[in-house]
């Protein structure tokens, strides 16, 4: 197995097919990022909305408690 | 028989705590060999004697085509497992499945476009294997639309894995495309029963992202699912005490 261009221009340019090639590959790294990255922000949204909802709860019943 | 497991597996919390575990794992192990089998296929495998460098784009294109079929039958499977068994985590996944598999068909048909460009002198052509590809981004997006059609939840399940089903009519009708009518993409290349008709050297580069590109399948249902779950799960004890909320403390003060 031995590194199949010349330099690192000649890979760039792929003789060529380059701009076909980065472009499918670049591609195709958004799609996983978009993938992995979509779910992972979900979660961390909800959870600060949960976090959020339930220290709403605890100031109310808290000010229940004191009131009287 | 004992089947505590089954059950066990469609409960939302057992599934979400076992991930909990895998997944930083399952990540390492998914981002190395996609890495690997890029570079390798990239810059390493030697050139295609006919189509010289572009046919790089194998090493993205196949996998993806692979999974995006592979992916359907875990959306069919798990729509029919949550109709016959009603079991409310199958749906949860048929949902994520339809996400991650409309993704995937899409990368699939881009990369196939643009390789068609210098290989075949076309971005596209309505080919048979093409043109039921385009049929399977579509019966995803169907899913995914239908999902979000209905009001209730149990409609929008029950009508979204009917349709999932009925679209399963057309997996093997893309496997077989390239056999049953005269098309411009080339018959399979890795083959189960005989030998694959392709070089060690692309061969090995390629599987390696085939493998990765199941891994990273595995990887991206896990995440979504475990997304939902959490949504669905909200009013439950046991998401509330994983978000660091001690629900104990607010319970002894009201």
């Amino acid at each position: 197995m031995k590194f199949q261009f010349q330099s690192l221009a000649d890979l760039v340019s792929m003789s060529g097919h380059g701009p076909y090639v980065w472009a499918c590959y670049g591609i195709g790294l958004l799609v996983v990022a978009y993938l992995l990255i979509t779910p992972m922000r979900q979660k961390s949204k909800f959870i600060r909305q949960l976090r959020r909802q339930y220290a709403r709860q605890a100031a109310a019943s808290g000010s229940v408690d004191s009131a009287p | 028989m004992n089947w505590q497991w089954f059950h066990r597996l469609g409960s939302p919390r057992w599934f979400y705590q076992k991930t909990s575990v895998l997944l930083p794992w399952l990540t390492f192990f998914t981002l190395a060999i996609l890495l690997v089998g890029s570079v390798w296929g990239l810059a390493f495998a030697p050139a295609d004697f006919k189509q010289g460098n572009s046919y790089r784009i194998i090493f993205l294109h196949v996998p993806a085509a692979f999974l995006s079929l592979a992916g359907y039958y875990v959306m069919a499977i798990a729509g029919a497992v949550g109709l016959i068994w009603r079991m409310k985590l199958a749906f949860v996944v048929m949902r994520s499945a339809a996400i991650i598999g409309a993704a995937l068909t899409f990368l699939a048909l881009i990369s196939g476009a643009i390789w068609g460009k210098p290989t075949w002198g076309s971005w596209w052509v309505w080919d048979a294997r093409i043109t039921s590809m385009l049929v399977l981004f579509f019966l995803y997006l169907g899913v995914i639309a239908l999902q979000e059609a209905y009001q209730s939840e149990t409609t929008a399940n029950n009508t979204s894995a009917i349709l999932t089903l009925v679209g399963t009519v057309n997996i093997p009708i893309i496997y077989k495309s390239v056999d049953w009518w005269f098309t411009l993409h080339q018959p399979a290349t890795l083959k189960l029963t005989q030998a694959s008709t392709i070089h060690p050297s692309m061969l090995y580069p390629l599987l390696t992202m085939v493998v990765g590109f199941y891994l990273f399948y595995a990887l991206a249902l896990i995440l979504y699912t475990r997304a939902e779950i959490l949504k669905r799960e909200c009013r439950t004890k046991w998401v509330a005490e994983m978000c660091g909320v001690d629900v104990n403390n607010k319970t002894s003060r009201t």
